[in-house]
């Protein structure tokens, strides 16, 4: 996983609450058994019309947004299904983070291991980055997970919270599994005990 | 562990997996039960292969195909979509590789992942169950703490057998009373929704309590616990009783004997203690739900079978008018419309929320002797093969299929618009599934959630329909 620090980039505004996975990246186009190549699908049925040409009208068919590192949205971002394939899909486009008011919780968990970093701000904030965002590419916005700020155009710095954990694991690019391994032990005497007590459990 | 202080069921699960905790609060928790389906698990098993690593529990491992694949004959002949056909085959490819069990597509088994793990008797009370699937929610109905997991931690299980997780907050729906004639678990847990909203549940595990989920058979609760996540939680969960002891003791693979007797014993220390702390509470009259339809493109957009089509202009900020608006263009409906009078074209009685032999009883108790309208292509899709045949050798598929419904092979279908089974753009089902999102049964697709009594009753009237006017022939 890509380490995460800070980003300064060009962010796109998204207004809508409850975006689910299945608007990130259709059903259709999970067959796929690598983890990249999903960008070009990425909100596919909103930015492509039915025959497979562009939709001008969506946000990330526009200039400056095709370059979009940041997407801001409403509530309930990524709720659905737990397809880790929509922060693949929105990593592949480009995009390293979203600013939004909340996440549902599968959707929030599989961007922290692949390098997206989900940022929870009140709705207001959200509401005038929306508005920072639809100024274009002379608005870029920064976000310092070093300093957990995000920075307006403007200069004006707004901090956020994160988990300390999750932060750490994304600054350094950590994958959590050769940590666990170091639990090994752990993990073997919780077996030894649980087998003795329910044995059911233990093919 | 604190064994004074009055605990929840989820609490008690989940003292019961930690492995270690660490500083923190974050906790390494056990894994007793891994589900595992073709979608989800390509480059998990990819990333085991890079690091060398192995799976550490296949024992307790599972894989099922259930996402892709056709429901009609053609899967005897072969998967036609190559791409379909290579994740299937990559599954197959690392099951055997790294040794995990393995139900193969041809399978009498072989079902949706979410319909086989109880019925086989692998998801148990008081367990830890995941899967690379949201819908795993679904096996809380046994009493276990199950709960949907992206690729990423699908390879931290398989390499681990366990999951670095925060404890969740504890949320109880009481719905108490006894459901109205029509009504079925379908309706509660919609209605749940319409009350709390799609992201109500978020952070919370759900226990679902009160006489009438007690009421429930164990295809109800499964119903229920399913669409937890559409509220927003990840898990929903019903305390263990005779009617899952009872059902778990029909199971193939369910401890027999001795071992079931001990195994009770544990479960029957499950059910949360009085007085024990929820964060949050929410209370439903069961009489006063009625049969639910939804209307719009999240699942909370949900009204009563005699509801019309809500009006963009009342509601209350700009924001929200907006978003109806885009709703009620995308779904094709005018404001003030009744629900009812929505023709419909296809019907799908199937998914992990709806496809058991229970479901299946019903739609054929209300099409007996009846026609699904001129039109109307109507589909029964049981969840399992195990499903499939129970429902043959009790005759369901003759009266389904005389009133003019397709009987199918076991599957997701037409769930998620990613196998043959989908809407065509414009179409408009009554679907049994759990998710009416913009293009979830295919581009363009218009979905109205519903149980599948109203789903039956809806194929037969050709439009969305009150199913308590269409009620058994022979109970008439």
């Amino acid at each position: 996983m890509e380490a995460f620090t800070t980003l300064t980039g060009i962010a796109a505004p998204m207004p809508k609450a409850n975006v689910d996975t299945d608007q990130i990246i259709p059903a259709r186009f999970l067959k796929s058994i690598s983890r990249t190549g999903f960008g070009k699908n990425l909100f596919a049925n909103f930015r492509y019309r039915e025959d497979g040409s562009e939709n001008p009208d969506f946000v990330l068919n526009q200039e400056p947004y095709r370059k979009a590192e940041i997407l801001i949205a409403f509530e309930n971002f990524g709720c659905g299904s737990s397809r880790e394939h929509a922060p693949w899909a929105l990593l592949d486009f480009g995009i390293r983070c979203v600013i939004a008011p909340d996440f549902a919780d599968i959707f929030h968990n599989n961007s922290f291991k692949n390098g997206v970093l989900p940022v929870k701000l009140p709705r207001e904030v959200c509401a005038q980055l929306m508005e920072d965002a639809k100024m274009g590419g002379n608005a870029r916005i920064t976000v310092d997970l070093e300093r957990q700020v995000v920075v307006r155009p403007t200069g004006e710095e707004i901090p956020f919270q994160i988990d300390p954990l999750r932060r750490h694991l994304l600054l350094n690019g950590l994958d959590d599994i050769g940590q666990t391994m170091q639990h090994a032990g752990a993990i073997d005497g919780f077996e030894a005990k649980q087998k003795a007590a329910q044995p059911w459990l233990y093919g | 562990m604190s064994a004074q202080k009055p605990r929840t069921l989820f609490d008690k699960i989940w003292d019961a997996h930690v492995v270690e905790t660490l500083p923190d609060g974050t906790a390494l928790l056990y894994i007793d039960l891994h589900l595992t389906h073709e979608v989800t698990t390509p480059q998990a098993f990819d990333g085991l292969r890079a690091a060398g690593r192995q799976v550490r529990r296949p024992d307790a491992t599972l894989a099922v195909i259930d996402h892709n694949i056709a429901t009609d004959a053609s899967r005897y002949t072969g998967i036609v979509d190559p791409e379909s056909r290579l994740q299937v085959e990559t599954l197959e490819k690392n099951v055997a590789e790294f040794g995990v069990p393995f139900i193969p597509l041809l399978d009498q088994r072989q079902g949706i992942v979410h319909v086989i793990g109880p019925e086989l008797g692998r998801s148990l009370p008081g367990m830890t169950i995941v899967c690379g699937d949201s819908h795993t929610s679904t096996h809380g109905a046994m009493g276990a703490l199950a709960f949907g997991i992206g690729t990423s931690e699908v390879e931290h299980v398989l390499a681990t057998q366990t999951l670095l997780q925060k404890p969740a907050k504890n949320m109880q729906v009481l719905v108490e009373g006894n459901l109205a004639v029509g009504c079925s678990a379908k309706d509660i847990t919609l209605a749940i929704i319409g009350r709390i909203g799609t992201a109500g549940g978020t952070g919370h595990v759900i226990e679902y309590a009160g006489d009438a989920i007690r009421a429930l058979d164990m295809a109800g609760r499964m119903t229920l616990c399913n669409m937890s996540i559409e509220g927003g939680a990840r898990a929903g969960m019903v305390a263990p009783d005779q009617t899952t002891f009872d059902y778990i003791a029909r199971t193939p693979n369910g401890p027999k004997g001795a071992a079931l007797e001990r195994a009770i014993e544990w479960w029957r220390t499950l059910p949360t203690d009085q007085g024990a702390h929820f964060d949050r509470i929410v209370t439903l009259a069961a009489h006063e739900i009625a049969p639910q339809i939804t209307w719009g493109t999240s699942p909370e957009d949900v009204l009563p079978v005699t509801g019309t089509v809500p009006d963009p202009e009342a509601q209350e900020d700009e924001a929200r008018r907006a978003q109806f608006r885009r709703k009620i263009e995308y779904m094709g409906l005018t404001p003030g419309q009744k629900l009812q009078d929505l023709p419909v074209d296809v019907v799908f009685i199937g998914s992990c929320t709806n496809s058991r032999i229970e479901d299946i009883r019903v739609a054929a108790s209300i099409a007996r002797g009846r026609k699904v309208a001129d039109g109307v292509r109507a589909l029964v899709v049981p969840g399992s093969g195990l499903v499939k045949r129970q429902a043959e050798e009790e005759g369901l598929d003759r009266i389904l299929q005389e009133a003019g419904f397709e009987w199918r092979e076991a599957g997701c279908s037409m769930c998620l618009g990613m196998n043959p089974d989908k809407l065509k753009p414009g179409q408009r089902s009554a679907s049994t599934s759990n998710r009416n999102f913009e293009g979830r049964q295919g581009p363009g697709g218009r979905t109205h959630l519903v149980s599948p009594a109203t789903a039956a009753a809806s194929a037969l009237a050709g439009h969305l329909a009150d199913v308590r006017d269409y009620q058994p022939k022979d109970a008439v």
